[in-house]
């Protein structure tokens, strides 16, 4: 087998000194299969793939009122968290770990989100120094499956996207649940379960073409500047995936039970009312399951609300976000009623999420036990836009290598534990994560299954 | 190979990627990234490769195939930097779903192409005896289709992957206009296409520089002051060699600026300057504001752009006029928010009474409406707008901690209104810093609500108008649409903003030069837009290779093509 290492540049993270850099390897097809399924299958799910999600949610919470007392298997779901209970065997709780800005500016609800994404808080997602951990995780398991990374974003806008391969690669989502379904089960969609299989010869076509570009323009590379050739090299990357994606329509893909073909959403015109918002959510979430269960993708990246959450309540002038810094404290509660509402509806809709996953019956279990969900937030404490004790949550056992059932906590510790904890579970082979005080070569391991 | 094999040849390329790190070089495909901390970072390298914008694809699409042509799909979202989406044009990125996107519309357009409906005018031969296969009639299309597309005559290997691969794919489909599609489809998608690519040549003007050469010449033109890919005039004069005299360039930017098209770049720039792709997502509270139906933002959007397409390009008005004139263009949706009649037919110029409320741009519905929360005004959101876009002022953000216990009491008695409780801020010295330089414009938009619609009081008190820009005190937003107009800050601001727009990149100090000879070309021309992109195109700068004047000149730089 020839091994191209011109035109596929992947992403290893790896370090130098205290400096996170970015170093293009090639993914090398070998580690599929021709059904694309070897790495994964490698990766503690045996027969079965293990998916990795990420969940966010803006704006936080309130600490007393969403941060468990108890530490360990013996948790308490506090009032914010008590929607999380019907997945209380399924779910981690991680607390207690943020982002340090080692003299940088907290920009609101920039520096920690992309400081929890990347390990390096940075003052806007234009001058971030890395990809955000989601992207090496999808190079290493999504490559096999039609969609490295499915980015969805329930608030309608594909511009709402926390996925960045670099400060100029951006992966936009998808933003309704009817563009989802055009986009997965749409004219391309083979049901892995059905009877027969014909190559569509319209296909082949449509491969030989890509490839017949990209040898002619490889001859660009030559000729033009550093910046020319890095952009010539991702047009490169990104017809090498499309035509993968084709070479796999050609193939008849491997059966998969647990796949149902789902109908077509009805048209939602989702926005920030809270109930439009869930709506769409939900519809997505649904689809997003059987698109990882019928084998289309293994990693996605949910955006539930933007990072200084947009969220509203029909009829009311002030909406979450301005709410966590206006609302006055109610003396007798204690906290800022609106505020808890908001903090508890996002964790209610992550219920919805985590339970479209565990509806799903795959192999002995659930689709949600082959996979790793981590949700989190870009502040915790929203109305001083606190770094530190950025709520988490894991969901999912990733194919028997997270433990659930655990509130795990520490102080100070930086959330870059947590991508690396992630990282490592779905095996990548890094050792490091994040720069300066950020930086960390220790997973959490009491979230490690031994 | 086995997966271990494969394992193990991948980990030699990490250990060869390593130890290329420790010789220090890092062989990062990424492009570099500027930092806020660099201090006398060396000037990046201005990238050949400018993407084309949605609006410039389609209208390619349109102009080469006809307008009954549809691209349907979806573009991804484009970045702003510097305020303008058109800043990151070279600088943007590729992932698989942006070609997968584009893939998808080139073989919808190219199916459309070859259909029965389409093909005779649009292909315009098929095989025959004379042409068995039909290589001929392919060469003849690609030919023909490729000038257009490409901007520049096919090179010959170009059109050989074009025919070899329609007449493969022909073959292998059992129909020739299939295998056309499947080759138009390649080149829909195809580097050159999708990507302005500069072309650099010597300079006969200015021995050691270089500068563009005619055909590239010719798309900027174009694309710059059509929106679209070169007509064939333009290629044409790119032909002849035209395009690189003094004359022969005038001559074609003269043309293209007497042409409606003109209108096209009018409101692909003011779209971006303005930022009015923020109403594609607008919504407001349908219970607090229910004649703010779904319509209106796309209609606000029309609105302001139709607005500035009638004073600015059809009447060639002073760039001025826009922050003050009462004429408008109106619809059927937007008339009520304004509390007009229906003025007969859609998108008439209408006249607002001279005592009416709204007046000039900032005061248009979807300034108001973009600048606002979903259900309620915002001084300091719309302050922030006027400064930012319209001057092209920084305001900082927020501080992480700011304290919002003086104000966050809305029931007290004592903080009625929205000026009453943002007051309150500039009690405090840290946040005053900012919220004057916002909060006083911003104040002065309070008797429109957060959907743009006009209003006498808040919660029962009568509202305020008053303001303050730049230290000097305003009555209203007539008033402040008259000082913000006539601030140099505004004319300069628009030229940047230009010549962003027009250079596909964020400004650097270097541009000083160029920039002040264009304030000083604006001024003069009564700050006219036509004469204003006139003199960018037509100062030999514009066209001259960026990269020529970084230390080591011209001749470090690789020929591009």
């Amino acid at each position: 087998m020839a091994i191209s290492l011109s035109r596929r540049g992947f992403l290893m993270r790896g370090t130098l000194g205290t400096a996170a850099v970015t170093v293009g390897l090639p993914f090398l097809d070998c580690f599929l299969d021709t059904n694309g399924t070897a790495l994964a299958a490698t990766l503690g799910g045996g027969a079965l793939p293990v998916r990795f999600g990420t969940w966010f949610w803006g704006c936080g919470m309130i600490p007393e009122r969403w941060t468990p007392k108890a530490v360990g298997e013996q948790f308490d779901l506090p009032p914010q968290l008590a929607p999380l209970a019907a997945h209380r065997k399924d779910i981690s709780i991680v607390s207690g770990h943020g982002v340090a800005l080692d003299g940088k500016s907290n920009v609101p609800h920039i520096s920690g989100n992309i400081g929890f994404r990347t390990g390096t808080p940075m003052d806007n997602w234009q001058q971030i120094a890395g990809p955000t951990f989601d992207v090496p995780i999808a190079d290493a398991i999504g490559s096999g499956s039609l969609y490295r990374s499915l980015e969805l974003a329930a608030d309608g806008d594909p511009r709402t996207t926390y996925s960045y391969r670099s400060a100029t690669v951006v992966n936009a989502s998808v933003p309704t649940a009817l563009d989802l379904y055009h986009k997965v089960f749409g004219a391309d969609f083979h049901d892995p379960n059905a009877a027969g299989f014909t190559p569509d010869p319209a296909v082949m076509v449509r491969r030989s073409v890509l490839s017949g570009i990209t040898e002619q323009r490889r001859r660009l590379q030559g000729m033009l500047g550093a910046a020319d050739k890095a952009r010539v090299d991702q047009y490169f990357t990104a017809i090498r995936e499309v035509e993968g994606k084709l070479a796999l329509q050609l193939q008849k893909p491997p059966p998969a039970a647990a796949c149902r073909v789902p109908d077509k959403p009805r048209e939602l015109q989702p926005n920030a009312d809270v109930a439009q918002r869930r709506e769409n959510h939900r519809a997505m979430a649904e689809l997003l399951a059987m698109a990882l269960a019928c084998n289309q993708t293994r990693v996605f990246n949910m955006a539930f609300s933007i990072a200084s959450s947009d969220l509203r309540q029909a009829g009311e002038p002030t909406a979450y976000h301005q709410a966590t810094h206006e609302e006055m404290i109610d003396r007798t509660l204690g906290y800022q009623p609106a505020v808890d509402r908001f903090a508890t509806l996002s964790m209610e809709a992550l219920a919805e999420f985590i339970a479209a996953m565990a509806a799903v019956p795959e192999g002995d279990g659930r689709l949600l036990d082959n996979m790793l969900i981590v949700a989190h937030s870009d502040v915790s404490f929203a109305k001083l836009h606190v770094l530190t004790g950025i709520p988490c949550v894991f969901a999912g056992k990733a194919g028997g290598r997270i433990r659930t059932g655990l509130h795990v906590t520490g102080t100070d510790q930086p959330a870059s534990r947590i991508a690396l904890t992630a990282q490592q579970a779905m095996g990548l082979s890094v050792d490091t994560w994040g720069t300066d005080s950020m930086r960390t070569n220790r997973p959490i391991t009491e979230l490690i299954a031994s | 190979m086995s997966l271990r094999q494969c394992i193990m040849a991948w980990s030699r390329l990490a250990l060869l990627a390593g130890l290329t790190l420790v010789a220090g070089v890092v062989p990062s495909t990424e492009p570099q990234v500027a930092r806020a901390t660099d201090i006398a970072a060396p000037r990046a390298t201005v990238s050949a490769m400018r993407r084309l914008t949605e609006a410039q694809y389609r209208s390619m699409i349109a102009d080469v195939f006809g307008a009954d042509i549809k691209v349907t799909g979806r573009f991804e979202p484009e970045i702003r930097m510097q305020g303008m989406l058109a800043a990151s044009a070279r600088t943007a990125g590729l992932t698989a779903t942006t070609i997968e996107n584009y893939e998808a519309m080139a073989r919808i357009v190219a199916a459309q192409v070859i259909d029965p409906e389409h093909r005779a005018r649009l292909v315009g031969c098929e095989p025959g005896p004379g042409d068995p296969v039909g290589r001929a009639c392919a060469i003849a299309f690609f030919d023909r289709v490729g000038l257009r597309l490409y901007r520049r005559p096919l090179q010959p290997d170009e059109r050989q992957l074009l025919v070899s691969s329609s007449l493969a794919a022909a073959s292998r489909l059992g129909s020739f206009h299939q295998g056309l599609a499947a080759g138009l489809t390649a080149a829909l998608i195809d580097l050159p296409v999708l990507f302005q690519v500069d072309h650099y040549v010597a300079d006969p003007a200015r021995p050691g520089s270089r500068t563009l050469d005619g055909w590239s010449r010719a798309a900027r033109l174009s694309f710059l002051l059509w929106n679209t890919a070169p007509d064939e005039a333009l290629l044409a004069a790119a032909r002849s060699g035209a395009l690189m005299s003094d004359a022969g360039l005038a001559a074609q930017v003269d043309r293209l600026l007497a042409s409606p098209r003109f209108r096209d770049s009018g409101r692909a720039f003011f779209d971006d300057f303005l930022q009015l792709d923020g109403l594609a997502s607008l919504s407001k509270d349908a219970l607090l504001y229910p004649a703010f139906r779904a319509g209106v933002p796309a209609a606000a959007r029309e609105q302001t752009l139709r607005t500035i397409a009638q004073l600015l390009y059809v009447e060639q008005g002073d760039y001025r006029t826009i922050f003050t004139s009462r004429r408008v263009a109106m619809n059927r949706t937007l008339s009520p928010l304004y509390r007009l009649p229906f003025p007969g037919h859609d998108w008439a110029m209408v006249d607002l009474p001279a005592d009416d409320a709204h007046a000039g741009l900032m005061s248009q519905v979807g300034f108001l409406a973009l600048h606002s929360h979903p259900g309620r005004t915002s001084p300091t959101l719309r302050g922030k707008a006027i400064r930012e876009i319209l001057l092209c002022e920084e305001v900082p953000t927020p501080p992480a901690n700011v304290n919002f216990a003086i104000v966050q009491d809305t029931t007290n008695p004592q903080f009625k209104t929205t000026r009453e409780r943002l007051s309150a801020h500039l009690d405090d010295e840290e946040c005053a810093s900012c919220h004057k330089r916002t909060d006083g414009i911003g104040l002065t938009f309070e008797r429109f609500d957060g959907a743009g619609q006009y209003r006498t009081n808040e919660n029962g008190e009568a509202i305020d108008t008053s303001g303050v820009f730049d230290k000097a005190p305003v009555a209203d937003p007539v008033e402040l649409g008259r000082a913000v107009g006539q601030s140099a800050k505004a004319a300069q601001c628009l030229v940047r903003s230009a010549y962003r727009f027009a250079a596909g990149r964020p400004l650097e100090a270097t541009d000083q030069p160029f920039l002040a000879r264009r304030d000083a070309d604006f001024a003069a021309s009564g700050y006219r837009i036509a004469p204003l992109f006139r003199a960018i195109v037509l100062d030999r700068d514009f066209f001259a290779d960026p990269n020529g004047a970084v230390a080591g000149g011209p001749g470090r730089l690789a020929r591009r093509r």
